[in-house]
């Protein structure tokens, strides 16, 4: 297992070089002049040239490439124009909030989705499962902005259940620590702030959660309805096992396989759609900032934060796949 | 003509076979008539349409939905019903070209990695897998930040994401049988590689080829849909129904109408891809059966 690992982590390293490179090549193909946009229109030529001699624009592309190289390896991913901030820290400082309006999507995803999926498989047929697999069908149809949209006319405009936007309200008396807002507000015992800061997350994390659910559905209920027609589960019934043990120790346990398969799948679904949903519900995470990068033209903004959505899901995928290990003991990695 | 003609006749086209087992199931007849529909409106858009999708009224702000504006107007005063019936072109043809895009490229990076193997596969399959190292949306989003934000460079972007999936369903296809007796009996006849590749290697692929180009087509609109939200895709005052949306951002309060319908037409059109797709995978397919 040691092995295998080590030996995934390696075959890893081909593929974020590939990635640096796909990146690096993406914005240095981009016509257009950092120089001239962080100096602006009226920026005089001998201001430009110095500021392109000072970013080393002049020097040619494998030079400009092996110094992005080496930064890369040092973590320097250059500076913000927008801040002069390292980017590095920039997206340090919004990761966090990308990370935990992913996980609750997961949660809200995995929780409904594969609970209706094993519903829907053993009442197969039933108006429950004709419903939810409709449901699912559309789920994977809608754009999750518009389902934000959506969202946000009825919960917080109609009805003014939840917050429209941001992750938490103003004049409480919070301090972030690691910026994940759940976390530090449960590390300093705040429950007023907790709550806030869940009352703000629901509307975002259900819209984004929302379509990996319907997948997830669908996949649960399908791997269920393969395992349910096997021998091995007639023995489990005619043995007199309880149904309930049957369902989730002898059929879900061999279903699990192409379930976290899909979890993990929809881990790069969330990430694209964090993008989406961020800018809907200005949640100011890393999809948002990347947005608003490109409308700023913040090149080295743009090239970091591909680069590390990139590197996160490369790591995801990596995870998932270690993981099939755990529950299916039949997998054994050489 | 007797039964057993009948049955003889039924088994000489699998194509035939296929598109009667795809007339049987209920979601197949379902997108196919989704996207009849889909073709049609856009077609006849100029005789459809009550008003010019792109005329503004300042007099006629924000209506509600009535029996002159059937779906109310925007922010400009255009008529929706006529937005969204002339965005049915652009989500269609964005749809049908990116698709096209990344067929030729993803068919071709496939059949050559199968078929000639060795190095050049190792070359082609590794920088597939980069590509599939990234979200494909934010792949989509970096390329279109390269080129700039036209529905044109969207369509590029979104190609560019689809030709790995393609790829890979080829090359394994082509892999599958590319050792069996027959090609081998072809090439022992004299076939050359562009004939064995062609006629038939490339067949053999054709079922998840023409399942996955479906697939793919819903999430090509979707995909567009979302670039041309965040205003990377097609530009105002174009009709595409992302875009629309984008604007109607702003007037959820007031105008709820605005944004709920093209998010329905958007999901009208991918469902009815997404639909045929599933109908299709069952009719050509039944191993592939709820997967």
């Amino acid at each position: 297992m040691i092995n295998y690992i080590i030996k995934r982590l390696l075959a890893l390293i081909p593929i974020l070089i590939g990635v640096a490179v796909i990146v690096f090549l993406i914005v240095h193909l981009i016509p257009g002049d950092p120089a001239q946009t962080m100096l602006g229109e009226r920026a005089t030529t001998e201001a430009l040239q110095r500021l392109r001699e000072q970013m080393g624009l002049n020097d040619p592309l494998p030079v400009q490439f092996w110094r992005y190289v080496k930064d890369l390896l040092r973590g320097d991913l250059g500076r913000s124009i927008m801040s002069n901030n390292p980017v590095s820290s920039e997206l340090a400082q919004r990761f966090p909030a990308t990370l935990e309006l992913s996980f609750f999507a997961m949660m809200f995803a995995v929780l409904v989705g594969v609970p209706a999926g094993i519903f829907a498989s053993i009442n197969q047929n039933s108006w429950f499962d004709n419903l939810s697999m409709l449901i699912a069908l559309i789920g994977v149809s809608m754009p999750i902005f518009w389902l934000g949209l959506m969202f946000i006319w009825l919960f917080a405009v109609e009805l003014g259940w939840f917050p429209p936007s941001s992750r938490i309200g103003v004049g409480l008396n919070f301090t972030p620590i690691t910026n994940l807002y759940v976390l530090d507000s449960i590390l300093q015992l705040n429950f007023n702030a907790l709550k806030n800061v869940l009352h703000h997350l629901v509307l975002p994390a259900v819209a984004l959660g929302t379509i990996p659910m319907a997948i997830i559905a669908r996949m649960t209920r399908s791997s269920m309805l393969e395992v349910l027609k096997k021998d091995f589960i007639r023995t489990a019934y005619a043995k007199g096992l309880m149904k309930k043990i049957v369902i989730f120790k002898h059929a879900l346990k061999n279903a699990m396989v192409p379930i976290i398969t899909v979890v993990g799948l929809q881990f790069g679904v969330l990430l694209g759609g964090a993008v989406m949903t961020e800018t809907i519900f200005s949640w100011p995470g890393l999809g948002k900032f990347l947005v608003d990068a490109i409308y700023a033209r913040d090149f080295p903004i743009v090239q970091g934060g591909i680069l590390f959505f990139a590197g996160v899901f490369v790591i995801v995928n990596l995870i998932v796949d270690l993981s099939y290990a755990l529950v299916d003991p039949r997998i054994q990695y050489e | 003509m007797s039964d057993k003609n009948k049955v003889m006749k039924k088994n000489t086209n699998p194509w035939f076979e296929a598109w009667r087992r795809l007339l049987q199931s209920k979601i197949g007849i379902a997108g196919l008539g989704i996207i009849v529909f889909l073709i049609v409106v856009a077609a006849l858009a100029p005789v459809l349409a009550p008003y010019d999708p792109i005329k503004t009224d300042i007099l006629a702000r924000y209506r509600a939905p009535s029996s002159e504006h059937l779906l109310g107007t925007d922010g400009l005063g255009r008529d929706i019903l006529s937005r969204i019936i002339y965005g049915s072109r652009i989500s269609l043809q964005v749809g049908l070209l990116s698709v096209a895009l990344a067929l030729v490229f993803g068919v071709s990076f496939g059949l050559i990695a199968g078929f000639y193997g060795g190095k050049l596969d190792m070359a082609i399959m590794r920088f597939m897998d980069i590509m599939l190292a990234f979200p494909s949306i934010l792949l989509a989003i970096g390329i279109v930040a390269i080129l700039g934000p036209q529905l044109k460079n969207a369509m590029i972007a979104i190609g560019i994401i689809n030709v790995p999936r393609f790829a890979r369903i080829v090359r394994s296809s082509v892999l599958s049988i590319k050792e069996s007796e027959y090609i081998s009996a072809a090439r022992a006849l004299g076939a050359g590689d562009l004939r064995i590749i062609f006629k038939h290697l490339l067949p053999n692929a054709m079922a998840p080829l023409i399942v996955q180009t479906t697939l793919s087509i819903a999430t090509a609109i979707l995909e567009a849909a979302a670039l041309s939200f965040l205003g990377l895709g097609a530009q105002p005052p174009s009709p595409e129904w992302g875009a629309m949306l984008s604007d109607a951002r702003s007037s959820l309060q007031k105008a709820p109408w605005v944004a709920t319908f093209p998010g329905l037409a958007i999901i009208f059109g991918v469902l009815g891809f997404n639909l045929l797709g599933d109908g299709l995978r069952d009719a050509l397919d039944p191993k592939m059966k709820n997967v």
